[in-house]
């Protein structure tokens, strides 16, 4: 019996492009190869890499928008008290997974249906699941909006979403997400297109109801900035694999990896005195290691701190 | 006072002067106050970073300073003088010599701007025709491959197509674009806002070396304080369409004076130094449909009830050598 | 008591909303143009009942169909034969008889013993505009303004009914299409290569031939050929790319049928579109109408493309403006009202389409 919520082991997920129209030949895509990680409860790991390094395709695996190439994914089920691979799970299962999963997304814009009203789209997973009456659905959807921060809430109910602004669509979103009182979320960069002042408010909002609601955040960002502020625990992310994972602040202060170390050094610092030197390393040598050598293996080097092996450095020119 | 810091500046040789700049769009729903009475002067070889959420007007100013902004846009009064130059009222023939010629702008989704059935290079050559029609194709190509060099591409991207690049490599044939004329100034409008983090730090490198390597006078227009604070010398804050705290960079991150620009420092997060609370800011920014008497600011204030004098009307005082704010958060001090 | 309050707060809203996008319609003055056509002739189509009904016509002078006013002019009786051109009263051959003479040759076989001089009745059919008919009749001697009505109420049946049931069969596959994929998906796109490779107005004529093809008849085929073409592409499209907005994936996690999705949430969002295909295929279908009708292969008892054959049939259409009032009516007003919903669907393509939307 682990104290996990969420378990993920050698997860994978290939796409397959066609070459051309006239030959039959696929090519395939990794966009995930094999990554491990727990997120315990009331943790939240943050995923960091560049776009395209697989970080949305692992959480559209996890959340089975997409099914996986291969791998487990095995989800703390509160009802039964014990670990259950998605897998192999019967119908109430899967609706308990189904109701404790959920995730926010980046564009406030395109995440709420332009043709509801507020308080249809947080109706929307009450009424799939069947969660209480209509009058107890109300009484739900005006707390929710209440603990995001939308108050008055019947100021809101009945409006769309174009009538609100970025931020405060953002909190309708989370408003979502939360009704069902879901265990685990997964955040793809829900602030990175919000104003400065507006962010941390939303970045607050989401710390407070994690420890209010005991949620566990996946958070995908590529700012390791972000990163900080929001999770406990960082896993860097490069073509596919998981290059390290380690507490925020060990990671940051004693990074190990090379790539991790360049995502560091390119982070801009808010301090016109501070002079911040690039690490530069040759990403395509890295890129050549980390597909030559696909079962390499994280290795522990104390602090639960993990690199990756393959940070050997022969074939990474520092400059 | 005013007329000393007005030699000084011509000694130190300013590439542009604005004086006063209003603006508005004339929309349906009434007159939205795009930029009020804005002054500014940058130097040569000086960079000035304008900061500010979105929909303050920052993209606003630079489009007027190119005189490009859309037709449904008014400047009401002020001056935009480039070199020397007034540039509010040439007409537009007058206009496109000085554009690319002396400023430059990167967008911020310039590098989807490509055509994307032209080869880069061959773009980037008819920019070069357009402005230098007696330089031969050999002096073009020459000169695209410096350009090249400058922003670390490699010179085979001339003979790509723009959907043969990544987003990176994009955006700088952009930077290459807007270098090609041999301009004073260049305003980059968030160039690496569609960027992550290691191209987002590639770029803001090759800028920042292209600028010191031919003298050019950058303005800077972003919303993220970080990347402000390393791109530039000077910074002008702006809200709601006005500058609300101008000055050196350094002086402004060590001694915020307004509470907007201390807001906005207080809601940057940082991977370095202590890992502190950072402070939101409540509310949204106002409609600039609705004329705002006093302080704009004032609605979402934390100090409005301590410091400041909110009903002041809005104009810039100097506090400090170079180092401006907006009276109305020189209230009760 | 709540419920009634949000009840009515709702339809605010709603109300709100249809406001501001008719005040975006306004902005497009070529929309407004075409609604203006629109609603004249709509008003036209509804004017005929109501005339009838009040008694303000008879039905037996006004009826469209079966009416009939004998117009009576009084004319003398000349002869054009054997005369030397240019005379005194006629310069040429074609100025004799003049508008209130007759020629002897034409009336004498009806009247015996009718001379040159004598003063007769004569029925002028078709007859030019009068007060009391302001289009004139036509050549049976039936009112063409009347005609002109009842034509509209065929071209508004026909026009909407047939973009109804073009648009609902291609809303439906549309998104059928985008949302399964696969073989579905492969299945109705050919078929809809099909249905778009066919000449849709051949195909008219035969069905036409073999069968008896009254209006609703003919708004059912063309809705159908209209639904099965290429809109279901298009409208496959844009349902595409509502299927993969983050609000469609946010209902997948939590575990929404696909039912619901498509329905709740697919449908909803690409109806703008399918709306604006709708009113584009009015304008299809009125061409198509006055075309059968014209080439009578329909069963139709009035129609503009029927006026327009009758005239043609009797051969008013070859003598110049002389008989405008046959053909001048009903050919502008196909092409007005075609050209009216074509415009409404421009003016809403600025509301529906907000690149297009000035800001």
């Amino acid at each position: 019996m682990s104290d996990n919520l969420i378990e993920v082991r050698n997860l994978v997920k290939h796409f397959e492009v066609s070459n051309s129209f006239f030959s039959g030949k696929k090519n395939v895509v990794k966009a995930v190869d094999g990554i491990s990680f727990n997120i315990k409860p009331g943790e939240s790991l943050g995923l960091v890499g560049q776009s395209g390094c697989g970080k949305t395709t692992t959480a559209r695996s996890l959340c089975l928008l997409d099914p996986k190439t291969s791998g487990s994914v095995n989800f703390f089920n509160p009802e039964k008290q014990l670990m259950e691979s998605i897998d192999n799970i019967d119908d109430d299962s899967l609706k308990i997974f189904r109701r404790n999963i959920q995730m926010i997304f980046q564009d406030p814009y395109e995440s709420l249906n332009p043709r509801w009203t507020i308080k249809d789209i947080i109706k929307e997973p009450l009424d799939i699941h069947n969660i209480g009456n209509l009058a107890e659905r109300e009484h739900t959807i005006v707390e929710i909006l209440r603990t995001v921060g939308l108050t008055p809430p019947e100021n809101y109910l009945n409006r769309y979403p174009h009538e609100i602004s970025g931020g405060q669509r953002q909190r309708v979103s989370i408003a979502r997400t939360l009704v069902m009182k879901p265990k685990f979320v997964i955040c793809d960069e829900p602030t990175s297109m919000l104003d400065v002042s507006i962010r941390i408010s939303i970045m607050d909002l989401m710390l407070n109801l994690a420890k209010e609601l005991d949620v566990s955040y996946l958070y995908i960002t590529h700012d390791l900035a972000v990163a900080r502020y929001m999770c406990n625990r960082i896993a860097v992310m490069f073509n596919g694999k998981i290059v390290e994972i380690a507490e925020t602040e060990e990671l940051l202060q004693n990074p190990i990896h090379p790539y991790t170390k360049r995502l560091i050094s390119s982070i801009p610092i808010p301090d016109p005195q501070f002079v911040r030197e690039r690490y530069e390393i040759n990403f395509e040598g890295l890129d050549k290691i980390v597909r030559d050598n696909p079962n390499e293996q994280m290795v522990d080097i104390g602090n639960n701190h993990f690199v990756a092996t393959h940070e050997t450095k022969e074939y990474l020119i520092e400059s | 006072m005013f007329s000393i810091q007005g030699l000084e500046e011509d000694n130190m040789s300013v590439v542009l002067d604005v004086k006063n700049l209003s603006m508005h769009y004339e929309t349906l729903a009434g007159n939205v106050s795009a930029v009020k009475d804005i002054s500014f002067s940058i130097n040569s070889g000086e960079s000035f970073g304008l900061v500010g959420e979105s929909g303050c007007g920052k993209t606003s100013v630079a489009m007027t300073l190119l005189q490009l902004q859309p037709e449904n846009s008014v400047i009401t009064e002020g001056s935009i003088k480039l070199e020397g130059k007034e540039l509010v009222g040439l007409s537009e023939d007058e206009l496109r010599k000085v554009r690319w010629d002396s400023i430059s702008i990167v967008f911020q989704g310039a590098m989807n701007a490509w055509n994307p059935v032209i080869k880069i290079g061959e773009q980037i050559r008819e920019a070069l025709r357009e402005h230098y029609p007696d330089n031969s194709k050999q002096t073009n190509i020459q000169k695209i491959q410096e350009l090249f060099k400058m922003v670390g591409l490699d010179d085979t991207v001339a003979d790509r197509y723009p959907h043969e690049l990544s987003g990176g490599m994009k955006q700088r044939a952009v930077i290459a674009l807007a270098l090609s004329c041999d301009p004073k100034i260049i305003i980059a409008d968030e160039p690496t806002t569609a960027l992550d983090v290691v191209i987002q730090d590639q770029i803001l490198n090759e800028i920042k070396k292209v600028q010191e390597l031919l003298g050019l006078s950058l303005i800077y227009i972003s919303h993220d304080i970080a990347v402000i604070a390393e791109m530039t010398d000077k910074i002008a804050v702006m809200y709601a369409g006005s500058i609300v705290e101008m000055g050196p960079t350094k002086k402004i991150f060590e001694n915020p004076v307004h509470s907007y620009t201390r807001a906005l420092l207080d809601s940057t997060p940082s991977i370095r130094g202590e890992k502190k609370k950072l402070k939101s800011l409540d509310g949204e920014p106002p409609s600039l449909i609705n004329k705002i008497d006093g302080c704009s600011f004032a609605p979402r204030c934390p100090d409005k009830e301590t410091r400041c004098n909110p009903n002041e009307h809005m104009r810039l005082v100097e506090i400090a050598t170079d180092h401006f704010v907006d009276i109305c958060s020189q209230g009760k001090e | 008591m709540n419920e009634i309050n949000e009840k009515s707060e709702l339809r605010k809203i709603r109300i709100q909303s249809i406001k501001r996008n008719f005040n975006l319609f306004k902005q497009s003055k070529i929309g407004i143009l075409g609604l203006v056509i629109v609603f004249i002739f709509g008003f036209l189509a509804l004017l005929q009942p109501f005339l009838f009904m009040t008694n303000i016509w008879d039905e037996a002078t006004y009826h469209p169909v079966v009416g009939y006013d004998s117009q009576k002019i009084l004319a003398t009786v000349v002869s054009c034969k054997d005369i030397e051109y240019p005379t005194p009263e006629y310069k040429t051959p074609s100025d004799c008889p003049a508008a209130d003479e007759v020629n002897i040759v034409a009336v004498a076989p009806y009247n015996p013993g009718i001379k040159e001089g004598d003063v007769i009745e004569q029925f002028i059919q078709p007859a030019p505009p009068s007060s009391k008919h302001i289009l004139g009749t036509d050549s049976l001697g039936r009112d063409v303004f009347s005609q002109l009505m009842e034509g509209s109420q065929v071209a508004f049946v026909l026009g909407l009914l047939s973009a109804i049931v073009g648009v609902g069969i291609s809303t439906l596959l549309g998104t059928i299409a985008a949302y399964f994929g696969g073989t579905v998906d492969a299945y109705l796109m050919r078929q809809s290569d099909l249905v778009l490779m066919l000449p849709t107005l051949p195909l008219l004529f035969i069905i036409s031939a073999f069968a008896e093809l009254k209006v609703w008849h003919l708004a059912l085929v063309l809705g159908i050929f209209g639904g099965l073409g290429g809109s279901v592409i298009t409208i496959k499209s844009q349902a595409l790319q509502v299927k993969v907005k983050p609000f469609v994936d946010s209902a997948r996690i939590t575990g929404g049928s696909r039912m619901k999705i498509l329905t709740s949430h697919i449908l909803p969002n690409v109806a703008p579109l399918a709306l604006l295909y709708m009113v584009f295929s009015v304008t299809g279908a009125i061409a198509s109408e006055s075309i059968l009708s014209f080439l009578g292969l329909l069963n139709i008892d009035m129609s503009w493309g029927l006026m327009i054959s009758v005239a043609q049939a009797d051969g008013y259409i070859n003598q110049g403006m002389e008989y405008w009032w046959l053909v001048i009516p009903a050919g502008l007003a196909v092409t007005l009202l075609a050209g009216g919903f074509y415009l409404v669907g421009r003016g809403l393509d600025d509301v529906f389409n907000p690149r297009l939307r000035r800001r």
